[in-house]
């Protein structure tokens, strides 16, 4: 590492991280910039820093590797850093220092993640994205938000002890401590598949997602959004490329989703399954873990970032104007947020994969290695998925929020700052799509893959807008699910039912037996032992006395009780002395 | 009568969208004898295999959607009357 200038010496993850525990000291203009300069200097970083390790600190006989930078790390870096700029520029009117500080700090525990070289820092800076996360959850302050924020934290805190077991396991066996590729076939690599499972949102560990995102603030949720399931996909690039089990759980993932999301009447919910349906096609990607797969999940997690924080935004553009997020709520909000609704119009067209907008030039590439490797009934079930998000994400969305029956609510555009945030994800959106060799150029291996051929082209379009036929179709004739103020069970039935059954169970089981022991053991133990304390010690000098004789009076006395207390001392400090003898 | 100021406020607007839509479905389809395939599959090579596809996995999603709503579907405070975490 050569000598650096500021802000070279510091590696962008913990620019971010102390970055943002400065931020209490600064106000108003000051407060705005350093928030907006942090994730610009991580950005630059990331754009100059040639490939290698850099910023590598020893920790006892183990150097800790902050920055490795490569071309995967590079990508991931990037748009990472980019999406903690549209988050700040988003929230910039938020006056909550406990939101900002969190965004960063997860921001920065990203970035650290996505750099880190070695295991032992991926731990650590992983463990940061999972408490900062919960405090933009516990930041909106209702007693939903603190209860989903609790087992939101029980979750990780779980899929964290997983990651750290099957590292100090791996570490143990004399592993090289570099992050690098894993075969699933010990218990150090199962431990650490199952730690970064839970983050990327895998069935049946993803309900914490659908759980806690919809219950985050209104800025909050943006960051959530990006940076902890895509980190895990990463680390699962980084590590389980080409694991088939990954091309199996990526393809149930995409499908499972896409159903719950059709019935689910919170916009935010819905968009936490398309999210769990959307990280399924990259981690498919990664199964099948061919170059051209690769790039596709590594493309696909990068205009990921871009349309799924902009229909986040969206969402909580309305959320925030209306105080109402729910289908059942809202509607009609096109004649007084058309801004906000073509922007997300924008991020519906693109996570559905319309030619021109981002998602397709990403997705058809896993889509399409997935072909090329003849995955007949993955290539289905992908297929099959994006039909489903085109009906849940593309048109519910969308029609549900500023279309469908108007709720006649009092509304109008979020600040300016909010739209600019998302006119910059949807630029993104619309700029890849339309031009997707800059990103191909960051991708980890060389690209000759053409999006917009004929037959792609059209095949997606048939696929597309005959499925918005069949929804037309539906709706008109009624059989669409109506709206319903409803929740649907998932995964987390599991822990919220069961967890209050185990309780009740421990509450008669373990309490019943404490309370047992209570009664018969502490209150007649120690009942027995006061009445031997207050009238033992009297007894026994009494029989010693009747024993071995002793003046009247002396006996008269133990006989009605009047002895003094220091008899009773005398007599304890006898039996003292007789047990130090004895022992 | 004075015309909507919103644009989908405006009923000839829908239609004239709604046949624009109808039109282009109608273009796919003949589109799809103009473009050469490089298929991966078999089914692939099938006419209008896309189309249809997309068509009846959509009406597939949202009645299975409709039937799972009916079994794991309840009452929004489902969770918040039980001492739940």
């Amino acid at each position: 590492m050569q000598p650096l200038l500021f802000p070279d010496a510091i590696a962008p993850s913990l620019l971010l991280i102390f970055g943002a525990l400065l931020l209490p000291l600064f106000h108003g203009r000051v407060h705005q910039v350093w928030r907006l300069a942090l994730p610009l200097l991580a950005l630059i970083l990331f754009l100059r820093m040639p490939a290698g390790d850099h910023w590598v600190y020893p920790l006892l006989d183990h150097p800790l590797v902050l920055g490795r930078i490569d071309a995967l790390s590079r990508v991931f870096g990037i748009i990472f850093s980019i999406m903690a700029f549209i988050g700040v520029v988003y929230a910039l009117k938020v006056d909550d220092n406990v939101q900002h500080v969190a965004g960063l700090v997860y921001a920065g525990g990203a970035l650290g993640v996505t750099l880190a070289g070695d295991w032992l820092s991926l731990y650590l800076f992983w463990e940061v994205m999972a408490v900062a996360s919960t405090f933009l959850i516990l930041a909106r302050r209702t007693r939903r938000s603190r209860r989903a924020a609790v087992r939101y934290i029980l979750v990780h805190v779980c899929g964290g002890l997983a990651l750290l077991a099957g590292i100090v396991l791996l570490l143990e066996a004399g592993a090289d401590p570099a992050v690098g590729r894993l075969r699933l076939d010990s218990l150090p690599a199962a431990l650490i598949f199952l730690g970064v499972a839970v983050n990327a949102a895998v069935p049946p560990l993803h309900a914490w997602l659908q759980d806690a995102y919809p219950e985050a603030t209104v800025a909050g949720a943006v960051f959530l959004s990006a940076f902890t399931t895509k980190s895990a996909v990463y680390v699962m690039a980084r590590t389980f490329a080409g694991t088939e089990a990954l091309i199996w759980l990526g393809a149930i993932m995409t499908i499972l989703p896409v159903f719950y999301a059709e019935v689910e009447n919170d916009i935010r919910r819905v968009l936490s399954y398309s999210l769990m349906n959307q990280v399924g096609f990259m981690l498919c990607g990664i199964g099948i873990g061919t170059e051209l797969a690769l790039n596709g999940a590594v493309s696909h997690a990068f205009c990921h970032i871009l349309y799924k924080s902009l229909l986040f935004m969206s969402a909580g553009a309305v959320l925030h104007v209306t105080g109402k997020i729910t289908c059942t709520d809202i509607g009609g909000l096109h004649r007084t947020m058309p801004i906000t609704c073509a922007l997300c119009v924008v991020g519906a067209a693109s996570i559905s994969a319309f030619p021109l907008f981002s998602g397709f030039v990403s997705k058809s590439m896993i889509i399409s290695a997935a072909g090329i490797n003849h995955l007949g009934a993955i290539w289905l079930m992908l297929q099959f998925a994006s039909a489903g998000v085109i009906a849940h994400a593309g048109i519910k969305v969308p029609f549900f929020t500023f279309f469908g029956h108007d709720a006649g609510l009092k509304a109008e555009e979020p600040p300016l700052n909010m739209l600019i945030a998302m006119g910059m994800a949807a630029f993104g959106c619309i700029f890849i799509g339309v031009y997707p060799q800059p990103l191909y150029a960051l991708l980890p291996y060389p690209v000759d893959y053409v999006p917009y051929t004929g037959s792609h082209v059209v095949g997606q379009l048939q696929l597309l807008l005959f499925a918005i036929f069949a929804f037309y179709l539906l709706l008109k004739s009624g059989y669409y699910p109506s709206e319903v103020r409803a929740i649907n069970l998932d995964a987390d039935w599991f822990y919220r039912k069961g967890g209050a059954g185990f309780y009740r169970i421990v509450d008669r089981g373990l309490n019943g037996l404490n309370r047992w022991c209570d009664r018969f053991l502490a209150q007649a133990t120690a009942r027995a032992a006061a009445r031997f304390a207050a009238e033992g010690p009297a007894r026994i000098a009494a029989a010693a006395v009747r024993l071995f004789g002793g003046p009247r009076s002396v006996k008269r006395a133990f006989d009605t009780g009047t002895v003094g207390l220091g008899v009773h001392a005398a007599v304890a400090a006898l039996f003292m002395v007789l047990i130090y003898l004895i022992a | 009568m004075k015309k909507p100021v919103v644009f989908f406020d405006n009923p000839g607007n829908i239609r004239r969208l709604t046949l624009g839509f109808f039109a282009a479905l109608a273009l796919l389809l003949v589109a799809e004898w103009f473009i050469h395939a490089h298929a991966h599959f078999a089914w692939e090579e099938m006419p209008f295999f896309s189309a249809a596809f997309g068509f009846v996995a959509c009406v597939a999603v949202i009645f299975t959607a409709k039937a799972l709503r009916r079994v794991l579907g309840r009452r929004e405070t489902y969770y918040e009357t039980d001492n739940d975490g």
